[in-house]
């Protein structure tokens, strides 16, 4: 935290101390994501979310699934969580309900969340589960060499889409909307500011909420498609995205290159997990004594 | 520790197998159940739905079976002992997370009320074909507990005992259990909570930062921790050191240190076959004496117990020994019979499981007949029987397992038929 406030007065950051020591497991860095990736952005953004909001964070897990941004568990210093592929979201369930003092994070990536996990994402966001789902979106299953995925823009290349992918593209915001979810947005790995923004509110939200991260895939995506470094990626972001808060998710299909609507599109209220399941519970304990 | 009295419904009930197996977890203490319907285990997760709010425990009914057995092993990391509820295809969809349950030394209870398959199988009768399943059925190397109930009160016992080796040995634990077992009603009697004795989970209790989740004791079995506790757990499915870090290199996997360096693995299979004299569980009778063994399990040694009586009455040394721990199997008692008895009849409602452990066990000292069945009902006890008198009688030794020919498959495909495995 010191050298957090020394970034902030703009002094000197000794050189033994990194601003992000104590949020993140630095006896693992270096990490394994390629130059021009966007995950380590998600990932700053939420531990600067972690830091703003000066959380406690005993009572913070995160949970990952498997794929480039399932390792993001490995190296945030809560109690944290490495699972298998797609169940990030029941083993939170399972934490949550365990012990509902907690607050829980998953962290994981858009083959993992809509494509193997696309059931639980359904059911935890119909529940309204208190969790923060953070959903990075790179366009494609990097981990694996770069094929094609369930958010891959038509017409896109991936190695097994080899002349084109032709299948329609999921639209993450407006799914997640209609199963359910309190709270959902959508930023770049670009949006730095507006992301953590998103994700303090996100997290403070009481149910089930999104935040989508679009991520360039430099090593894959970006390669394969002949779009540049990552650098180039975030260029093309900064030229392409537009701010629409409120857009009604069922505009938020992306297209190969087209522009990319970001925004908090969602922000209602619904009752919680928590919060039926604690009045039933009473409910069900007067049935009985009148019983 | 002695049983919480609130969780215990002492007395004497007439229920069916699957409720006892309720009422045995919410005895050992289990606060968690997710489960989705599959019959023939349905009834457990409903009498579990219907105890849980008045022992403040949680029953959730997830989307499928793969989020079932996932949130189980989040509550049971969120300090919880927790369990799921299946049968076959359920079984088959959980193999994935029960391996991430198996590296992460995770302990929690899996109950399958085995019907017969394979895959759809018939869902409301019975089978026993899942016991290899059991024990190898998600990719790599583990191992596991699995204990076989033959009736309601021991459905009770197995489930309450199954919470604690899974506490002990930080394991998953499987209460395999099938449908003839689970939906039939008998009378079980529940003791007092003073006569149930719980394993409360092994905590650690050091210092927050000399923490290691996977730092062996002396008995092989890490301590446990419990999220939100302070402890910075990282839990992963991939291979890891004593404190959680991946582990690539061959050197450090095939290293069995108590370094840093060293992976889990070996101690993922080491700590139950070092514990399991501990663990190992069977029951025999008039073995003493005995010519030929009945080995059998669950439902089919309920069946094999007339066959016994009649071989007895015709004046055949023959005695039984049913397995209450499937897995660990218990290899020395088999050997050791070998030497002693001519031959081991093994009925089993499948086309030959746990009959290979046995003659991997008997090395070629005894004869081994394999009493098969499809599947879909239990045995003709006169098919045991039979099998019993051809291993008293048949002086020669067999080469390999023999398959008896059932009643049933005599009169469909004549007389002649005679397999061998």
């Amino acid at each position: 935290m010191k050298a957090l406030e020394a970034v902030e007065k703009q002094e000197e950051i000794p050189p033994t101390e990194h601003p992000m020591d104590d949020v993140l497991r630095m006896d693992r860095i270096p990490h394994i994501w390629c130059p021009g990736c966007g995950i380590g952005l998600a990932v700053t953004a939420f531990v600067n979310a972690l830091e703003k909001m000066q959380v406690d964070l005993d009572k913070v897990c995160v949970v990952s699934g498997i794929g480039c941004t399932g390792r993001v568990a490995g190296y945030i210093k809560t109690d944290s969580f490495h699972t298998t592929h797609g169940r990030a979201l029941p083993f939170a369930t399972g934490l949550k309900l365990g012990n509902p003092d907690l607050k829980i994070v998953v962290f994981s990536g858009d083959g993992d969340i809509v494509s193997i996990g696309g059931n639980h994402f359904i059911h935890a966001a119909r529940r309204n589960i208190d969790i923060l789902v953070i959903c990075v979106n790179n366009f494609i299953y990097a981990m694996t060499g770069g094929q094609v995925a369930p958010t891959t823009p038509r017409s896109a290349y991936t190695t097994t889409s080899p002349f084109g992918n032709f299948e329609t593209p999921s639209n993450i915001p407006q799914l997640a909307e209609s199963a359910g979810a309190v709270y959902v947005a959508r930023w770049t790995s670009l949006h730095m500011r507006r992301l953590t923004q998103s994700i303090i509110e996100g997290f403070q939200k009481p149910g089930f909420s999104m935040v989508e991260v679009i991520s360039p895939c430099a090593m894959y995506y970006s390669r394969i498609n002949k779009l540049g470094l990552g650098i180039d990626m975030m260029k093309f972001y900064h030229d392409n995205s537009v701010i629409k808060h409120g857009e009604p998710t069922e505009n938020l299909d992306i297209g190969f290159q087209s522009q990319i609507i970001v925004g908090k599109f969602v922000d209602r209220e619904r009752p919680t997990f928590s919060e039926l399941y604690k009045g039933w519970k009473k409910e069900v304990k007067t049935v009985k004594r009148e019983s | 520790m002695k049983a919480d009295p609130k969780n215990v419904f002492t007395g004497s009930h007439y229920i069916d197998g699957d409720v006892a197996c309720a009422y045995g977890a919410v005895a050992a203490g289990c606060k968690y159940l997710a489960g989705y319907p599959i019959t023939p285990s349905t009834e457990a997760a409903e009498a579990f739905a219907v105890k849980a709010p008045y022992v403040g425990a949680q029953f959730i009914q997830m989307e499928d079976e793969l989020g079932s057995i996932a949130s189980v092993l989040g509550a049971s990391w969120a300090g919880k002992k927790a369990m799921t509820i299946t049968s076959g295809p359920g079984f088959s969809l959980m193999m994935e997370t029960i391996g991430l349950g198996a590296a992460t030394e995770t302990p929690f209870v899996i109950i399958n009320i085995q019907r017969a398959g394979p895959s759809t199988g018939v869902p409301t009768s019975t089978g026993q074909a899942d016991m290899m399943q059991a024990k190898w059925g998600s990719h790599g190397d583990y191992e596991i507990i699995a204990l076989a109930p033959e009736s309601p009160q021991e459905s009770f016992e197995l489930t309450f005992k199954a919470f604690n080796l899974a506490e002990r040995y930080r394991v998953p634990v499987m209460v395999m259990s099938d449908e003839c077992v689970g939906h039939m009603a008998e009378k079980v009697v529940i003791p007092n909570a003073q006569e149930l004795e719980v394993e409360p989970r092994r905590y650690f209790t050091g210092s927050k930062k000399d923490y290691k989740p996977f730092k062996r004791d002396k008995d092989l079995v890490p301590w446990m921790a419990r999220a939100g506790a302070g402890y910075k757990l990282y839990l992963t499915g991939l291979t890891h050191g004593e404190d959680g870090r991946p582990i690539f290199d061959v050197k450090t996997f095939e290293m069995k240190s108590k370094s840093l360096r060293g992976s889990t693995n070996r101690y993922l299979v080491d700590k139950i076959r070092h514990n399991r004299d501990k663990i190992i569980k069977f029951e025999e009778h008039q073995t003493d004496d005995a010519e030929v063994v009945v080995v059998s399990y669950g439902i089919s040694a309920r069946v094999a117990i007339k066959a016994v009586k009649e071989a007895r009455e015709s004046g055949i040394k023959v005695g039984t020994l049913r397995l209450v721990t499937v897995w660990p199997f218990p290899e020395k008692r088999i050997e050791e019979l070998a030497h002693q008895v001519k031959g081991f009849v093994v009925p089993e409602i499948n086309y030959g499981q746990v009959v290979y452990e046995v003659d991997r066990c008997s090395q070629g000292r005894a004869n081994v007949i394999l009493v098969p069945h499809g599947g879909a009902a239990v045995h003709d006890s006169d098919d045991i029987l039979g099998a019993i008198k051809q291993a008293a009688t048949d002086h020669n030794p067999y080469d390999r397992i023999l398959e008896y020919t059932t009643a049933l498959e005599r009169e469909v495909f004549g007389e002649n038929m005679v397999s061998k495995i």
